[in-house]
């Protein structure tokens, strides 16, 4: 196996899968473009987290970012938007179609730029920890954006905002966002086989084997660091602004910045599917995601207590997931050459008295 | 003395009350091997961690090739050409060999663009070839991480020469490796210092090894310098054996 090669056959079959699952499950199509969402979340998380070894906590902060800057710029495009969402307001609203769409598409591009442009302002202070302090530090940046969202009148503070309703019969709006997130997950996991292949890839893996070597050997470490986080940063951003319209209604703590749900669920899905691995998020992502469904749908009430104990036995029994143990298993099989024990420096070899193993 | 490449002028570092090196000055000769000795504690890697701005010196100038460097950090001294080995092997474990070396090219002209290139062919010939050159070219696809030790510093030392520097530094090349191997190795330092015209100043506490290979030594003891000359008056110098064997 490569790393150079894009894999043309099975991004071929995921584009299928992708274009099918609507088609032969209608009744789950919204079950599935969540789906797509979640690979996002634990493919841009694994970038950090498990390809450079930098575990993030605050990740969800640039999809909330995404979410309330394409939410201001699709209502700010037309109206006001202190107006639209304040609390008095009494007369309705209603967005065209081309107004709709124009705001969304333009709504899209900027909030992943603007979330690209705080990673890139965050990565100057975030990037001075390491270790424990860069994962609270990097909670720290989500949950004072929740609070600053939660106390900002101008985007409706805790309240929220209902965002443009989207034009078209309920059919067709799922259909629409199912195959934007579906796109995008596909983008990004292209995106990432080509980033992984290149020496960027390389690099941010030699950050996580040992950083203060990458240093001493005059890489530019910071440059790649703050490029990986921006990177995670832009797709998460897309994301937010595509999921903020796909519910039609945003507020900061339980869906723009939600820390202990889908800023736990990217982790929780990277180290079920195997850290530092092409399909280990992806594969913790589909697993993850039936759990989910699963016992919120059977177990209401207990789905919490659920996902706790999943947290417990994946951090106690299973810490390299389900790819990772495969690659343990199957080294040959992931391109791995792992130097046969004990064949190495045969004692004939370096002309000394045989190893006390040797003697048999 | 216009040949001299790196100057270390009463260079003083002390962490809290200990001091680890008080007022020591040193020179290293353009093309030359110069060694570093000492006994335990003595200072040299902290010497070390200082030339190549790991920790800030408390007084004193370093300067590499006529540029003041003490208030430099790490990765641009390294950019600069002034490398370091480290004591406890340091490689990039989950990576393979050839990986390995890819990420070790030189940095100092790294654009941008650069960050998203794909492995040249170039790059690929010229790391196997010096891995070729310490004998791990068949080891090339696998895991650094679970090569021996002292394949393991060979694959450092690789990675050193393939960074192109212009200075060397070694923090004991030899600890903890076979003496076949360490033979092999001394050939290399001395083919690298003659064929690729790596400057290298060598912490040893290999005397055959160092007396060996080294043009010059310099002895600390306590964090100061004790004594310096040719290996062979070294070897005679009396303060030296009394360092060595505890004596005052």
């Amino acid at each position: 196996m490569s790393r150079t090669s894009l894999h043309p056959l099975t991004m071929g079959l995921l584009l299928l899968v992708g274009i099918a699952a609507p088609l032969l499950f209608p009744a789950y199509t919204n079950q599935v473009a969540v789906l797509w969402l979640m690979i996002v979340f634990a493919s841009t998380w694994d970038i950090l987290g498990g390809q450079m070894g930098y575990n993030s906590l605050g990740n969800i902060f640039f999809f909330g970012a995404g979410m309330y800057t394409s939410a201001v710029v699709q209502i700010g495009l037309f109206y006001d938007v202190g107006m639209y969402t304040s609390g008095a307001r009494t007369t309705h609203i209603v967005f065209t179609t081309t107004q709709y769409f124009a705001g969304f598409a333009l709504g899209t591009i900027t909030g992943g730029v603007a979330a690209a442009l705080l990673a890139v302002a965050t990565s100057w202070i975030v990037f001075g920890l390491r270790g424990p302090y860069f994962a609270i530090g990097t909670l720290g940046v989500a949950v004072a954006g929740a609070e600053l969202m939660a106390s900002w009148e101008w985007v409706g503070a805790a309240a929220g905002i209902s965002m443009p309703v989207f034009p078209g019969a309920p059919d067709t709006q799922k259909l629409f966002f199912y195959f934007l997130l579906f796109g995008l997950a596909f983008v990004v996991l292209v995106f990432l086989r080509w980033l992984y292949a290149t020496n960027f890839g390389l690099a941010i893996n030699a950050i996580r084997d040992d950083e203060e070597k990458a240093e001493a050997m005059g890489l530019h470490t910071r440059r790649y660091k703050r490029t990986a986080w921006t990177i995670a940063a832009f797709f998460l951003g897309i994301a937010g602004a595509i999921f903020g319209n796909m519910t039609g209604f945003i507020e900061p703590r339980d869906i723009a910045f939600p820390t202990t749900t889908f800023n736990i669920f990217m982790i929780l899905m990277v180290l079920l599917g195997g850290k530092g691995t092409f399909w280990g998020p992806v594969v913790g992502a589909v697993v993850f995601h039936v759990i989910k469904e699963v016992t919120w749908t059977y177990f209401l009430g207990w789905q919490f207590i659920a996902l706790g104990l999943l947290i417990v036995i994946i951090v106690v029994y299973f810490q390299q997931g389900i790819v990772g143990w495969l690659m343990e298993k199957y080294p040959e099989r992931f391109g791995i050459h792992i130097a046969p024990k004990g064949k190495e420096e045969p004692a004939s070899a370096i002309g000394l008295a045989p190893h006390p193993e040797g003697a048999k | 003395m216009n040949d001299a490449i790196i100057e270390l002028t009463n260079v003083s570092k002390s962490f809290g009350g200990v001091i680890a090196n008080h007022d020591v000055s040193l020179t290293v000769q353009r093309g030359a091997i110069t060694g570093l000795i000492g006994p335990n504690g003595s200072g040299k890697t902290t010497l070390f961690n200082s030339i190549v701005g790991y920790h800030p010196i408390d007084s004193g100038s370093i300067r590499f090739e006529g540029r003041e460097i003490s208030q430099l950090r790490v990765q641009d001294i390294a950019r600069l050409g002034l490398l370091r080995t480290f004591q406890t092997t340091r490689i990039y474990g989950k990576m393979s060999c050839l990986q390995n070396m890819q990420i070790s090219v030189p940095h100092r002209k790294a654009r941008f663009s650069d960050m998203f290139s794909y492995g040249r062919t170039e790059v690929i010939e010229r790391a196997e070839h010096l891995l070729a050159f310490v004998g791990l070219y068949e080891k090339r696809f696998l895991r650094a991480g679970s090569l021996s030790f002292g394949q393991q510093k060979l694959l450092e030392f690789a990675m050193a020469l393939i960074n192109e520097p212009t200075v060397l530094l070694l923090d004991e090349p030899t600890a903890g490796i076979n003496p076949t191997l360490i033979n092999g190795l001394i050939d290399r330092l001395k083919r690298a210092n003659a064929e690729f015209g790596i400057t290298m100043l060598i912490i040893e506490h290999n005397m055959r090894v160092i007396m060996n290979m080294a043009s010059k030594i310099y002895c600390l003891a306590h964090g100061e310098m004790l004594a310096a000359g040719a290996p062979s008056e070294i070897q005679r110098d009396q303060n030296v054996i009394d360092a060595y064997l505890g004596a005052h």
